[in-house]
């Protein structure tokens, strides 16, 4: 059933006739395994990624380690929180190592973003401190090299 | 003065490839989606070819043992002992050759003595039959049929035995169909290579390309270790077709007998590439696996496809290539490819190439993209609609 997610994970278009053929599962268990997946949020969403340098448009990306203390009963959690209701943190992950909180920014220019890391995120209740890194070049995205991969150059007949 | 022939009369008797012609058709096309490829679509996993620089690096640029790197044909045995649960010795049961096609050569010129006949299921891979002749024998087709899906009947090869016999040549998974043989029907050419002592010479280099059935090594079947040059590669496992690399394996022997051919002719397979399949043996699983759940979602959709637009296909269960009925068009199977190829702009080999059983039946090879895929059931979908037979 797994390979349903795989599949629509790799390409959200992809239809449940598709899945169905694709899977050899029987159509109506793909369309009722994605309508479930979709209500219990096992399914988030579907998107496309952009390539938005291709387009013009300048985005600013930054990684916010951000160093905070855990409260009593609720850890990270409600510092969490606080962080991610913002929509400037795209991304916030509770990691080990030297610092607590990973934060991706995303903002217009990097004004913008060191504004919403200086006066949003820095002062707040139980943040200890924070080091920003802005994003220069994007090489590869979740499994997607941005310049494209060469395939492999075959020789289109060969018995 | 009486112009001497240049050319051998055994390489003049091997009928010119009749494919050649459809490359020349190709290059001079645009927007041409081929099924007619014999490979994976995917480059070599990216820690198998690390692999192979980093021995560039560290200076591994001569010569091998004419066997093969130890280290290499170690892995091998390992390999088949947890696969196949077979006992090789790499020191003297193993050889690495250059792509499984130099091991289908080494095979038949160890065994055959002139005028020897060996017994291939039609239709098969194009070498078996020019190696055969090469080697001085005689090639013995034994016709297999979509009713059977393609699978070689152990009567049928029973039927074509007599004194000069001296192997059999299986090749399944079944290039050009996709065939897979079962167990029970293996055990059956087994008696009968054990009745009449003959060789197996099994191609097994689709192995791990097989979709819900098992893949039985024909070497594991009681009694046949001692006759069987079982021929294994990472040409399509491993997505590694360029690198050159195979191996054969089979008792001392044989093994003696085919590596005095490979070592004047070939000396050693390809260090870098040896390099690279100790990796690739190593810890190349994964990729394998990932690689044949994606060919399975594209046969699925090839199998399926095919059969809607009218061209019958059987489900095969093994390689990567189907093999359609094309009798609805009326059309022979070489008229049908070139056809499809200036009409639609999608290239398949003719199934008669790979001997007279194939004709009637297009390959198709489905490593390729899914976009691809579709695409090109589109095209051939209106190509049937325009030449249905009336
Ligand atoms: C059945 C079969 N045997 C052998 C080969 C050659 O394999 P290798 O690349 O190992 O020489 C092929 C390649 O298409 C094949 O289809």
């Amino acid at each position: 059933m797994n390979e349903i997610f795989r599949i629509l994970e790799q390409d959200a278009r992809k239809t449940p006739e598709q899945i169905a053929t694709m899977t050899g599962i029987p159509l109506a268990q793909v369309e009722e395994t994605i309508k479930k997946a979709e209500s219990d949020r096992t399914i988030l969403k579907y998107k496309t990624m952009v390539n938005w340098d291709k387009l013009g448009e300048e985005q600013v990306w930054a990684l916010a380690e951000v160093k905070v203390t855990p409260q009593r009963d609720v850890g990270f959690d409600a510092i969490a929180e606080r962080i991610y209701r913002f929509p400037e943190a795209r991304t916030v992950y509770l990691i080990s190592g030297t610092y607590d909180l990973a934060v991706f920014v995303v903002g217009k220019t990097m004004h913008e973003v060191a504004g919403f890391v200086s006066e949003k995120l820095a002062p707040l209740e139980g943040v200890q401190g924070t080091v920003t890194h802005f994003l220069l070049k994007r090489y590869k995205e979740d499994g997607e090299i941005m310049d494209g991969e060469e395939g492999p150059k075959r020789v289109p007949i060969m018995p | 003065m009486k112009k001497r022939d240049l050319i051998s009369k055994r390489v003049k008797d091997i009928p010119p490839s009749g494919i050649r012609r459809f490359f020349d058709i190709i290059a001079s096309m645009d927007g041409v989606i081929s099924l007619g490829v014999g490979e994976p679509d995917f480059v070599t996993p990216w820690h198998i070819r690390e692999a192979g620089i980093y021995s560039l690096e560290k200076g591994y640029t001569s010569y091998t043992s004419n066997y093969g790197l130890l280290e290499l044909r170690e892995e091998i045995a390992r390999y088949l002992k947890v696969r196949h649960n077979l006992d090789y010795d790499p020191e003297r049961e193993l050889l690495v050759t250059v792509g499984v096609s130099e091991g289908v050569d080494l095979a038949l010129r160890a065994i055959v003595n002139p005028g020897d006949e060996v017994i291939i299921p039609d239709p098969s891979y194009v070498s078996y039959t020019s190696c055969t002749v090469l080697a001085g024998g005689v090639s013995v087709p034994v016709p297999t049929t979509i009713e059977n899906d393609f699978k070689v009947k152990a009567q049928d090869i029973d039927k074509r035995i007599n004194p000069r016999t001296k192997a059999i040549l299986l090749g399944y998974p079944n290039n050009p169909t996709g065939a897979v043989m079962d167990r029970e029907e293996l055990l059956k050419v087994a008696e009968v290579a054990q009745r009449h002592s003959l060789i197996v010479i099994s191609d097994e280099v689709y192995e791990r390309l097989v979709y819900g059935v098992e893949h039985t090594c024909f070497a594991s079947l009681p009694g046949m270790k001692e006759r069987t040059i079982l021929l294994g590669g990472f040409s399509k496992a491993y997505a590694m077709t360029g690198w050159r690399l195979g191996y054969a394996a089979a008792t001392e022997e044989i093994i003696e007998a085919m590596m005095k051919i490979h070592q004047y002719t070939m000396m050693c397979a390809p260090t870098m590439a040896q390099m690279a399949a100790i990796k690739a043996l190593k810890d190349g699983e994964a990729q394998v696996q990932e690689m044949v759940a994606e060919y399975n979602q594209r046969r699925r959709v090839m199998v399926k496809g095919l059969n809607d637009i009218g061209l019958t296909c059987f489900e095969p269960r093994g390689a990567f290539y189907t093999f359609p009925s094309i009798k609805s068009t009326g059309l022979s199977s070489d008229e049908f490819a070139e056809r499809l190829l200036l009409e639609e702009r999608v290239a398949v080999i003719p199934g008669s190439t790979f001997g007279q059983c194939g004709e009637g039946y297009v390959r198709c090879c489905y490593a390729t993209s899914m976009a691809e895929i579709e695409e090109a059931l589109e095209r051939m979908g209106n190509f049937v609609k325009r030449h249905r037979a009336i």
